[in-house]
């Protein structure tokens, strides 16, 4: 069936309420104004305020509060406005989700699933367009997913509620309103596997989040008129990596193009090329090549934001460069 | 009671400046469900005296090198042991670094606790956490984020749980009087009040956060007054006075069990040590201000009055301290002999399951260990096993 990126999500936060009474939304506007992205439309009315409940403006109080809450038996769904705001409970979650479970030796859990949307939002300046999800796939003890298709977000979500670790689910504003083909019934995607977005021979171009409908699929089509063949590997799972995935469409292109809309220092891109370096030099007919976001604080001017995103025409470029064109 | 109550509901402003300054005076006795009976007191006091001793045993244990870092209870103990005496054993304690004693008191092991103090292969943590970081989840007692407040809105959020699921858990928070300027100290009171969570809020006001004194923490009055402003009642009390902390946390814990919502409680205590072994407190404290305290040191200020209502003895005494001081270093070789933690469990607990690439590198780990023969010497000090 046709769902709109929110709406998948939507039914994924209903379905596993509806399955597990351990579930349960907090955030700030996620029950009676249904969500700031509307994620959430339907679901005080359908589950109470007891499951889904408005918190006080305080990330750190609702991410902490999440916290106590996993390690004492519920599974929580804790919505951020944007990541941009999580940035004020990063110490519940490197500090405290990411090492309870390895502090205590095992003892006690933190099944708590933080989502929210990331990177550029259309117009909105430096602090609500950043694409934050190195600083969290840097975290051992954290799981780091990014869904770019309806069909991803439900079953990402999905599975990270049933996830016994801490997740952290990045989605984009500009992608709730996409529309995309969501399979019927129970849709689970496993966390940790990429998934082939196009097949294709010569060029491996990896990406993750809006980054594959806004820009990636649209170069790989136009370089397809040309006569190059891009295969595009959604990663989907930022941590743990499908490091199987990446190297065996490597060893096929002997190319790799990363598209990553974060900033390009100390990024999930730059892990990725000393992955391919460390396990596929062999492969490698050419440099790994990057497209990043321009390694600066975004714009509120519409043609300054669409300049520092990577574009059709950087990744086009990108792609003609490793084929030496 | 000792206690100045600061109540969430409208008080004259001078009435509240006087109710708070009225707060050690001694405890009239009354007969209620707040109060100890004598085999409680003697329970209380034996858990006091066990942590004291520990303590004591540990900071010189410190000093010769045989661990790493201790931060003792000394001088709070009637704040700790007396506060977690109010809870049921399904209750939690999300505690802050000095409450280590509770933990013993509510059942957990001496020689597991001490290998958590050594870091060794007896530790349930897997000599994972600094020592007063230790947890116990058979005692429902979590582990102490090092990040000052940061345990306080976990606190509020397990009570908030419990609520949720009709269970008629609390929680206790412990926190220290600087907690009290961190963010998370107003996160958590302002959730716990607005959801009416089932918390208690001890702060161990023990006057120094390191060299910093408590009034230049808070311009506050007291600590308990700030309960008012986010709608829960305040309460404030003579912390080194078992009786009257228990009663006071007692009456909290009641309250939140029965649907009452959150309670600050303010138990005003002395440190009568240094912050940690890292710490020399001469350096920026008077020493009168120290033997003040000492003078109402509250194990010997229990020790008498429990001798005083006829529930112990000089002798009793005695017997008590030479068996807890045999339990104790009798726990302390058996501890100390045990070998330290298996490389292979430093991959262990990242995850609920280990991750590819986390058996990537165990095995890289091994071959390399393998290589060196057995030893990985790293770049750090005492890193050679």
């Amino acid at each position: 069936m046709e769902l709109s990126y929110r709406e998948a999500l939507n039914q994924a936060l209903a379905e596993e309420m509806e399955r597990d009474g351990r579930v349960f939304l907090m955030g700030e506007e996620v029950a009676r104004y249904n969500g700031a992205y509307k994620v959430s439309q339907g679901l005080l009315d359908r589950f109470g305020s007891a499951r889904v409940v408005d918190a006080p403006i305080s990330e750190a109080g609702f991410a902490g509060l999440g916290i106590g809450a996993a390690m004492t038996g519920l599974r929580p769904v804790i919505e951020m406005m944007t990541w941009n705001f999580a940035i004020l409970a990063l110490d519940q979650i490197m500090n405290n989700a990411a090492k309870i479970r390895h502090m205590s030796g095992g003892q006690l859990r933190c099944p708590i699933v933080i989502r929210g949307p990331s990177g550029a939002g259309g117009r909105l300046s430096s602090q609500h367009s950043q694409a934050l999800e190195a600083q969290y796939a840097h975290v051992p003890g954290l799981k780091v997913v990014a869904a770019a298709t309806p069909a991803d977000a439900k079953g990402l979500l999905k599975s990270a509620i049933r996830d016994e670790n801490p997740v952290m689910m990045f989605e984009a504003e500009l992608l709730y309103g996409a529309k995309g083909e969501v399979p019927e019934g129970e849709h689970l995607v496993p966390i940790g596997k990429a998934d082939i977005k196009r097949p294709g021979s010569q060029v491996t171009v990896l990406t993750w989040g809006r980054m594959l409908t806004a820009c990636v699929l649209p170069a790989a089509e136009a370089l397809a008129k040309e006569g190059i063949d891009v295969e595009v590997v959604d990663l989907r799972s930022l941590r743990p990596l499908d490091e199987e995935t990446i190297l065996a469409s490597v060893n096929k292109t002997n190319r790799a193009v990363i598209v990553e809309e974060a900033w390009p220092f100390a990024s999930v891109g730059a892990s990725l090329v000393d992955l391919i370096q460390s396990k596929a030099f062999d492969a490698l007919d050419a440099p790994v090549t990057r497209v990043n976001g321009l390694d600066i604080n975004m714009a509120y001017a519409a043609n300054l934001e669409r300049a520092t995103s990577p574009s059709v025409e950087r990744i086009v470029e990108a792609v003609h460069h490793v084929l030496y064109r | 009671m000792a206690r100045a109550a600061v109540k969430a509901k409208p008080s004259k402003s001078a009435k509240s400046k006087a109710a708070a300054k009225r707060t050690l005076h001694a405890v009239p006795r009354r007969a209620d469900p707040f109060t100890l009976g004598g085999q409680q007191k003697v329970e209380v006091y034996t858990s006091m005296l066990r942590i004291r001793l520990l303590d004591e045993r540990m900071m010189t244990l410190q000093r010769q090198g045989r661990i790493g870092f201790y931060g003792t209870c000394n001088g709070q103990e009637a704040a700790t042991i007396a506060s977690a005496y109010a809870l049921r054993a399904s209750d939690w304690i999300v505690p802050a670094l000095r409450e280590a004693g509770a933990m013993l008191m509510r059942g957990f092991p001496l020689v597991p606790y001490l290998a958590q103090v050594f870091g060794n292969s007896g530790d349930i943590t897997k000599g994972r956490q600094m020592p007063s970081h230790p947890a116990g989840r058979a005692v429902n007692q979590v582990s102490w984020g090092s990040c000052i407040g940061s345990q306080l809105p976990h606190a509020m959020g397990a009570a908030w749980a419990a609520k949720l699921q009709g269970h008629d858990t609390v929680v206790i928070g412990y926190l220290g009087d600087g907690a009290t300027s961190s963010n998370d100290f107003h996160v958590a009171m302002n959730f716990a009040a607005v959801f009416q969570a089932p918390v208690v809020f001890v702060c161990q006001n023990n006057h120094w956060s390191i060299s910093i004194p408590t009034h230049k923490q808070t311009a506050s009055e007291s600590i308990a007054i700030k309960a008012k402003a986010y709608g829960m009642p305040g309460v404030k009390v003579d912390g080194n006075d078992a009786d009257a902390v228990y009663a006071a946390v007692a009456e909290a814990v009641a309250r939140a069990r029965s649907g009452g919502g959150p309670t600050l409680v303010e138990c005003e205590t002395y440190r009568m040590g240094a912050h940690s072994s890292s710490d020399d407190p001469t350096r920026y404290r008077d020493q009168a201000e120290v033997d003040a305290w000492k003078k109402r040191d509250p194990i010997e200020g229990y020790r008498a009055r429990l001798i005083a209502e006829g529930h112990w003895s000089a002798k009793k005494d005695e017997a008590l301290r030479a068996e807890l001081l045999e339990q104790i270093n009798a726990a302390i070789k058996t501890a100390e002999a045990l070998p330290p933690p298996d490389h292979d469990t430093l991959f262990e607990d990242v995850y609920f399951d280990l991750p590819w690439h986390l058996q990537e590198q165990r095995a890289q780990f091994k071959a390399a260990l393998q290589r060196a023969g057995g030893s990985l010497a790293g770049a750090l000090p005492g890193s050679a096993h």
